[in-house]
């Protein structure tokens, strides 16, 4: 049969992702080329083979992976993508790695608008710059209408471990520092006031950023008197240190007085009954310290414009081992426990 | 360093705390116990150690007001009987989402596909009706009388906009039927209460003059800050110091003898006084609100013909004697043992304001 000459031909420019942009085609070439590739050019990627090839730095390797699935995807601060580069970043740096590369895979709902896969792309591009990572390999699937919340992103990285340093959650002693690296429950709280039926507005926008140059600075400076360092994302500072305690079998204390909370998150989070301890940052550092060379720590950590806010919160104790401890406002103690799970509004 | 908040930290402020705490020991020649109503209350104590701090002579023990931990069992049920229906969008606050039926809680019933949403104000859930025609949707409108003005104006605001895909379940109590029968209880070790702030607003302090006459006991409305909380700590003791049975208001930038007229009159449109049975203590006379015939159509279990099911409480639970003040949390067999947050038997474990929530997340032994 012959194809009448009027016959049409495939439609080739979409407004939308569809089906067809993960199925390995032609299509699949077409938003490689328009949306992946622009951005995130660089020698591995360019390549186009299914793997990347590499040669690591000598040392110990470090090796994460997380799945960012976040809704709304676009939040105020930031969107999926750069968390998605940042997290996996930070996830490698507070284990005293320098990050190096990163893959990135891509689950996308059928309708996404090519616009918005491409911001999100844009910014992974920007984030692995600023923190100094390569995207090196990558995938792209495609489900159908329904089946995913819009963008879900995997990314791995692999980092480098420098000479002598040991960063572990089981290293805590008693009487180290523990030093929180800035302000509680930004990213938690940006999130949840922009989700839908929420009906009020706030100006609280998320803490999402890359650690790493922060934590290079440190582990120069005190390669040893760094015991443990966690960015406490989901579960907060409160699921963090309670890790770090029974991890290391040891008590924590902190006081109340010197968790620093900004205006408009203790206000959302006093309107809806949460605890700021419990909920995510996507831009914080916990850290362990020598109890000699907290004060230096602090003035590193100060010194950068992440760590601004940065406060000695408390510290290690034989007392109480696996337990963390909150010395209140009225000199009172109280436990302070993982978070069960999802933050629930209160009633009243 | 929290940056100041007003309105809050005028009321945690510490130094304050120190005097009102130093002028209740100075004032309670004797021991007392004293129950704060509200579980907002009950969490505040525990949450700023207010407890590990009063001297021993004075007692707290918590009270029925929690809304999650009070709401029966077969109102649960209920719950999960119409939410798992196709052609429904359940409505709830989040708390209640967590609350254990006899087999499930709401979220069980949305990880297999039935779609419960999280409100904050009834009013969005009649947003939910008007913007999805071809779907039914419930509001699970629980709670005393602080909540009940708003889900009885979203009722009014139904009706008069003629909203046929819309109804509540409805499960609200009130305040002070509880205390009586928590007074006339032959086990009852109550002196004296702090009562509810909130309800006071709502309600006014009226209504609990002849409570405190009829059974010799001083109540005082009281705020939910730690600063709050210890000044109505120190009015009650000095009324029980003196032997005043009176209603003496703490909390009075919120509260007044009358409360609020507006919220009143359009509780009183939509709702009617009924007997209510309590999740651990059972059916008190005259405790609950339901709707009034004239909106008995926006009634959901009318609607989803569901008034039959009935439901039983777990044999361990004494969360009954922890709501009336006649056992403390750790003093039952299975506290943070069998029942735990993450595996709660009853409701006083689920809620973040029940009191066995409170003891487990904040009271657990410190050495």
């Amino acid at each position: 049969m012959t194809i009448a000459p009027t016959c049409p031909t495939p439609i080739m420019q979409h407004e939308t992702v569809q089906m067809a942009h993960g199925a390995g085609g032609r299509l699949s070439q077409v938003i490689m080329q328009r949306v992946f590739m622009p951005h995130l050019s660089n020698a591995f990627l360019d390549l186009l083979d299914d793997q990347a090839k590499l040669d690591l730095p000598s040392g110990r390797t470090a090796f994460t992976t997380d799945t960012y699935v976040v809704s709304p995807v676009f939040f105020p601060g930031g969107n999926i993508g750069e968390l998605a580069v940042n997290g996996t970043v930070n996830d490698l740096a507070v284990g005293g790695a320098r990050p190096l590369y990163l893959s990135a895979g891509f689950v996308l709902e059928e309708g996404l608008l090519l616009a918005e896969l491409e911001t999100i792309v844009r910014s992974m591009a920007e984030a692995a710059r600023r923190a100094g990572v390569m995207i090196v390999t990558g995938d792209t699937k495609v489900v159908g209408k329904g089946q995913c919340d819009r963008i879900f992103i995997n990314t791995s990285g692999i980092g480098v471990i420098r000479e002598g340093v040991d960063l572990s959650c089981r290293n805590l002693k008693a009487g180290d520092s523990i030093i929180l690296s800035g302000t509680v429950g930004d990213h938690g709280m940006a999130i949840m006031t922009s989700r839908e039926g929420l009906s009020f507005h706030s100006r609280i926008t998320s803490d999402c950023a890359a650690l790493n140059g922060m934590i290079a600075s440190m582990l120069d400076e005190l390669p040893c008197a760094i015991h443990a360092m966690r960015d406490p994302t989901r579960g907060g500072v409160a699921a963090t240190l309670n890790e770090l305690a029974s991890s290391s079998s040891v008590g924590i204390e902190i006081h109340e007085s010197t968790i620093p909370v900004k205006p408009d998150v203790r206000g959302a989070c006093e309107l809806l009954g949460i605890d700021p301890l419990h909920v995510a940052n996507e831009g914080k550092l916990v850290v362990a310290v020598a109890a000699d060379n907290a004060k230096q720590a602090l003035d590193l950590i100060r010194s950068f414009d992440l760590g601004r806010d940065a406060v000695i919160i408390g510290s290690v104790v034989d007392d109480h081992p696996d337990m963390v401890v909150m010395r209140t406002l009225y000199g009172s103690r109280r436990i302070i426990d993982l978070p069960l799970g999802e933050q629930l509004p209160r009633i009243c | 360093m929290p940056t100041p908040m007003r309105y809050i930290d005028e009321y945690r402020d510490p130094g304050l705390a120190r005097k009102l705490l130093d002028e209740i020991r100075r004032k309670a020649t004797r021991r007392w116990t004293i129950m704060e109503i509200c579980g907002g209350q009950t969490h505040s104590i525990l949450r700023n150690g207010l407890d590990q701090l009063l001297p021993e002579s004075i007692e707290l023990v918590h009270g029925p007001g929690c809304p999650v931990c009070v709401t029966p069992l077969e109102s649960i049920e209920r719950a999960l009987a119409i939410a798992a229906r196709e052609e429904v969008i359940f409505t709830s606050f989040g708390d209640m989402l967590r609350v254990p039926g006899n087999a499930k809680d709401l979220f069980m019933v949305r990880s297999t596909g039935g779609d419960v949403r999280i409100v904050f104000s009834p009013l969005d859930a009649l947003q939910i009706a008007r913007d999805n025609p071809s779907k039914e949707v419930v509001f699970f409108a629980v709670g005393f009388e602080t909540t009940a003005p708003a889900n009885a104006m979203v009722v009014w605001q139904a009706a008069r906009e003629g909203r046929e895909n819309f109804s509540v379940l409805v499960s609200q109590v009130m305040v002070p039927p509880a205390m009586r029968t928590i007074l006339s209880s032959p086990g009852n070790r109550v002196q004296g209460f702090l009562a509810a702030g909130h309800v006071c607003a709502v309600m006014g302090y009226e209504e609990y003059e002849p409570v405190a006459r009829e059974f010799h006991v001083p109540i005082v409305p009281t705020g939910f800050e730690p600063v709050d909380l210890l000044a109505g700590i120190l009015k009650t003791v000095e009324l029980l110091e003196e032997g005043r049975a009176e209603v003496v208001n703490r909390y009075g930038r919120v509260v007044s003898r009358e409360g609020n007229p507006v919220a009143r009159e359009i509780m009183a449109k939509v709702f009617e006084v009924i007997d209510r049975p309590w999740r651990g203590i059972g059916m008190i006379p005259d405790s609950g609100l339901g709707l009034r015939e004239a909106f008995a159509r926006f009634d959901a279990e009318k609607k989803f013909h569901v008034s039959n099911i009935c439901a039983r409480e777990s044999p361990l639970c004494m969360s009954g004697s922890v709501l009336q003040g006649m056992l403390k949390p750790d003093g039952c067999p299975a506290f943070a043992k069998e029942c735990t947050p993450a595996h709660p038997l009853g409701a006083t474990m689920v809620s973040s304001e029940g009191a066995c929530a409170a003891y487990y997340n904040y009271h657990t032994t410190v050495s």
